[in-house]
């Protein structure tokens, strides 16, 4: 166990960090430099071209340092908001990490955060400053930042450059004189934890854990804490290039499970494994069962792809256990699906994996948060659908769930940042300078506010120097109403959203004005209304169109002709229709584009 | 009964708004007739020995051809095809190649309808459109062709050219009237993207006439011209005391019709077919003994689409009997809560099994019809 140290990896997105990571396999010999392809450890297509590692994953390298073999497993970690919990389950799995910053840019926010996060799991922190090859490197200045950030010394901080091969042996050494072995007893009652999971169609959920305790051996009954579940771990092993199944994985280390789980949504991250026959006397701390955050509904475009778009959910289920769904009916757009959310990003991966990988065309609609409509005997109802709001005479209050935010930024960026949340609706609680120029502010703020565009608007008023990060805190009495949107004269419930009073007057102007300018001219004039219970507090109008006719229609005209009204005809099917107006699509994404 | 179209694909020079095959090169002119005449008799089978009572020479510029090349055409057509007893005879022509020595060469060949490019009588949009006559040679071709027999005249009138023209239409109403001619066939500009006018409008240069005026446009042409006795036959033709051209009234009814000559369309009942739209691809395919058509066999939809397409353009209708007894189509009921609605708005009007357009409607003709089509 001594020879083992787990670590990840901490960088901004761009820093490096996958070009890092390969010149590490490749230093420690995990793989061959024919098998070396660039980002080996993205392999998902959508992760690439977003730069962002959606689900974590682990490699294992052995590595000889003075005469000693040495195990390094490194840990990804994912890079969003959305997925914090993740990150901060895989953190724990580590005892140290490598603090990627690119020489020519400088710390980012998002990594600052990070590394609050890895402090707090008192890992050990080794400073990169990676890059150094670039003509516009300024690693002096950056270490001067990484210094003053961490309170580290001058020769606690590696000079890099993954591209070029530089100081990946001085990394490795630090990795290895610096980062803690493990701490843990081989013999002591089974307690792992599950930081990652993976799908794979054959054999089912691999799950990835960290033993922190005990030894997990082949053919064992292990039992998962949380969820309560036993299985026979059918194949255990360590995660090289390929996984390498053993007998056995002891305390310190990481490996993987296969025990013929099918479903995602069995293995939680965080959960602890235990064996069923001696079990461990406490899981390991930190686990939440991870809720979704933002509800939508999703709907095929076409309307008779309700079975399809089924089957493509149940599958898009089995590798992403966060997502969750239930069948539901809209009076606008049929039949579809109501589903959750760990946010808004994870919103836009699945509604682009129904589309890459199963070739499905949906519409989603406005995203909601869950509100609790609080009845005059106290108890209350999960609201997460615009629909599903009662009656306001017959419930005491609504309540909606509030968050508290850190945001790290620059200082001269305070003033746009306080604002944009006073704006949200949020209140600052706390102001801490990092460094001499690095604020991290603390607010308060509604959920509801910050799941649309919050994160982009951030980003704009700081020049991209903000992070996000944000926990639930509960749920608080709020003026909420239901604003719905009346097309002549006939609700559109896909349209319809749950809005703070004070905002609802602006939202419902905004909103008409949008549909109007997505709305093509029709037959019929068409009216637009926003409305709360029965009081319109917006409307708009589209005029009827005035002139659709070509003026020839001969004999050489007549095929091309037809085929043009076809085609017009059909582009009308897909749309949909509520009191004879045709709907694009477009318009019902527009809530989410408001400005 | 069934219909021949003979396309000639020459022009002076090109009209900046006309995206029609044809090329402003004479120099293949003989070989094109001569080309004609072999595909006539090449396709002397297409119509299935239907009575030809309509033949239309379009175009191009019909006109440029010589009266002994016309008529040789003539003499082609007759050779293989039965002719109806009184058929009628169109020829597209420009008033500047109609010169009277012209006229009673035409009119002694047979040719029994006139069809004369005016397009305007302003000589600034003459110009604007980059025609090659003047509005004087207009004026006085017209007088001539009565004063030699013509007994049926269309005159072709362009408007929405520009969106300052309110006046100016009034005005070639007026001129029209004067002139009385039996036919109008009166087209509001579109800017095809092919076109002079259709790179202009792509870098900006001109824009189209907005819709509004546009409409009101196409109201005050059909108002002028019904207070002068010409009934709205066809969204875009007007004619008097039933002169209807045959020939195109019967594109819009889906009688058959033989179209020879490049980029022309032929309809035999069952399928459609066009000729490739270029000269000497044209030529040489038929000196090779090939018709260079493109078919496409039509279904039962296809035809169903067409009929309510042409249909609902015309006076006649969409034939609603016709198209459940022929076509097992129920029109009104497939789309029964936009023909309620189309009705409430009075866009469209019902008259003996027939589904016609209100004068509302005609403005709509296109929206509707994609409304109403079945796929
Ligand atoms: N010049 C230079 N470019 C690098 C270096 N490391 C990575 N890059 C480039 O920086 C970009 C981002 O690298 P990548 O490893 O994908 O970053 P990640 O998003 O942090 O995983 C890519 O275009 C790399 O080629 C380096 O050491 N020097
Ligand atoms: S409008 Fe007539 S004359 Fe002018 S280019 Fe077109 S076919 Fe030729």
């Amino acid at each position: 166990m001594k020879n083992i140290r787990n670590f990840c990896i901490i960088a901004h997105i761009d820093h490096g960090k996958s070009t890092l990571a390969d010149r590490l396999l490749e230093f420690t010999h995990t793989v061959t430099d024919r098998e070396m392809q660039n980002q080996l450890l993205d392999d998902m297509d959508l992760e690439r071209e977003r730069g962002i590692t959606i689900k974590s994953h682990a490699i294992q390298m052995n590595y000889e340092y003075e005469n000693q073999e040495y195990i390094l497993n490194l840990i990804d970690t994912p890079g969003h908001v959305d997925f914090s919990y993740e990150v901060s389950r895989s953190i724990a799995a580590c005892e140290g990490a490598l603090l990627i910053v690119d020489a020519s840019q400088g710390i980012e926010a998002q990594t600052i955060s990070n590394l609050y996060l890895a402090l707090e799991h008192d890992l050990e922190i080794i400073p990169v400053i990676n890059k150094i090859d670039l003509p516009g490197a300024e690693p002096e200045v950056v270490k001067d930042q990484v210094m003053d950030l961490l309170g580290c010394a001058d020769e606690d901080v590696i000079y890099a450059s993954g591209k070029e091969g530089i100081g990946i042996t001085e990394i490795l050494e630090a990795i290895i004189t610096r980062i803690e072995s493990p701490e843990g007893n081989p013999d002591s009652p089974l307690q792992a934890m599950i930081f990652d999971s993976e799908f794979n169609s054959y054999r089912g959920v691999e799950v990835i854990f960290r033993v922190f305790n005990g030894t997990l051996r082949k053919g064992d009954k292990v039992k998962f804490v949380n969820t309560g579940k036993v299985y026979n771990a059918e194949e255990i092993g360590v995660l090289k290039l390929q996984n390498t199944p053993k007998e056995s994985i002891s305390a310190g280390n990481v490996g993987y499970l296969i025990s013929g789980i099918k479903e995602a949504s069995e293995v939680k991250v965080g959960d602890t494994i235990t064996h069923q026959a001696k079990p461990c006397q406490n899981a390991i701390k930190g686990f939440e069962d991870v809720k979704p955050m933002v509800f939508a509904g999703i709907y095929p475009v076409d309307t008779s792809e309700f079975e399809e778009l089924r089957a493509s959910m149940e599958k898009l289920q089995l590798n992403d256990a966060s997502l969750v769904w239930e069948p539901e009916t809209s009076a606008a757009l049929g039949f579809g699906f109501r589903c959750g959310f760990l946010g808004m990003l994870h919103m836009e991966i699945v509604q682009e994996r129904l589309e890459r990988e199963f070739d499905m065309t949906v519409i989603t609609t406005v995203p909601s948060v869950e509100f609790r409509a609080v009845k005059t005997d106290g108890t209350y109802q999960e609201v997460n659908a615009p629909s599903e709001m009662p009656e306001p005479n017959t419930i005491s209050h609504i309540e909606e769930p509030f968050i508290k935010a850190q945001i790290i930024t620059k200082s001269e960026f305070i003033g746009p940042v306080i604002a944009l949340c006073m704006d949200k609706r949020g209140v600052i609680i706390n102001q801490t300078y990092l460094t001499s120029d690095r604020v991290e502010l603390i607010f308060e703020l509604p959920l509801s506010e910050i799941v649309f565009d919050f994160f982009d608007k951030l980003k704009t008023i700081s020049r991209g120097y903000a992070s996000l990060d944000y926990e639930l805190i509960g749920y608080r009495q709020s003026s909420m109403v239901k604003l719905d949107i009346m097309l002549n004269g006939e609700k559109v419930d896909a349209l319809s959203a749950i809005v703070h009073r004070d905002k609802a007057y602006d939202w419902g102007k905004r909103l008409c004005e949008k549909l109007r300018s997505l709305l093509p001219r029709q037959m019929f004039e068409i009216a637009i209304q926003a409305a709360i219970g029965t009081k319109v507090i917006a409307r708009e109008s589209v005029k009827a169109l005035r002139k659709n006719v070509l003026a020839k229609c001969y004999g050489g005209d007549i095929t091309r002709k037809r085929k043009l009204l076809e085609k017009q005809k059909k582009g009308k099917k897909r749309m949909r229709n509520v009191g004879n107006v045709e709907i694009p699509q477009e318009a019902f994404m527009a809530v989410l584009k408001l400005d | 009964m069934a219909g021949i179209y003979i396309h000639i694909p020459f022009c002076k020079q090109a009209c900046y708004y006309c995206d029609f095959h044809f090329s402003t090169l004479p120099g293949q002119r003989e070989a094109m007739v001569t080309a004609i005449l072999s595909e006539l008799e090449m396709q002397k089978g297409y119509l299935q020995n239907e009575t030809i009572n309509t033949i239309y020479f379009g175009g191009g510029t019909p006109s440029i051809l010589t009266s002994g090349e016309l008529g040789n055409i003539l003499e082609g057509i007759n050779k293989n095809f039965s002719i109806a007893k009184n058929p009628e005879i169109t020829l597209e022509a420009n008033p500047d190649d109609l010169s009277l020595k012209k006229l009673q060469e035409l009119f002694q060949l047979g040719i029994n309808r006139l069809s004369i490019g005016v397009q305007t009588f302003h000589p600034e949009l003459l110009k604007y459109l980059n025609r090659a006559h003047d509005e004087h040679e207009a004026i006085h071709c017209i007088l001539m062709a009565r004063k030699v027999g013509f007994e049926k005249i269309n005159i072709d009138l362009i408007y929405n050219i520009k969106s300052d023209q309110h006046q100016s239409l009034r005005y070639d109403l007026t001129k029209i009237m004067e002139l009385k001619p039996e036919h109008i066939s009166a087209y509001s500009l579109t800017i095809e993207p092919n076109t002079v006018f259709g790179n202009w409008k792509k870098k900006g240069k001109i824009k189209e006439v907005k819709d509004e005026y546009a409409a009101r446009q196409f109201e005050l042409v059909a108002e002028v011209l019904e207070e002068n006795g010409y009934e709205q036959y066809e969204i875009s033709n007007f004619a008097q005391d039933q002169k209807y051209s045959q020939h195109n009234s019967n594109y819009w009814k889906q009688v058959k019709y033989l179209g020879v000559g490049p980029s022309a369309h032929s309809f035999d009942g069952l399928s459609r077919q066009y000729n490739v739209a270029n000269n000497a691809q044209y030529l040489k395919s038929i000196s090779s003994g090939n018709i260079p058509a493109t078919k496409e066999i039509l279904d039962r939809k296809t035809l169903v689409n067409e009929h309510i397409m042409l249909g609902l353009r015309t006076m006649w209708g969409c034939d609603l009997e016709l198209l459940k007894t022929k076509y097992e189509f129920d029109l009104i009921h497939q789309n029964e809560n936009l023909v309620d609605g189309m009705f409430n708005k009075g866009l469209i009007k019902l008259e003996k099994d027939r589904l016609l357009l209100t004068k509302k409607g005609k403005l709509l003709a296109d929206e509707i019809t994609a409304e109403l089509l079945w796929v």
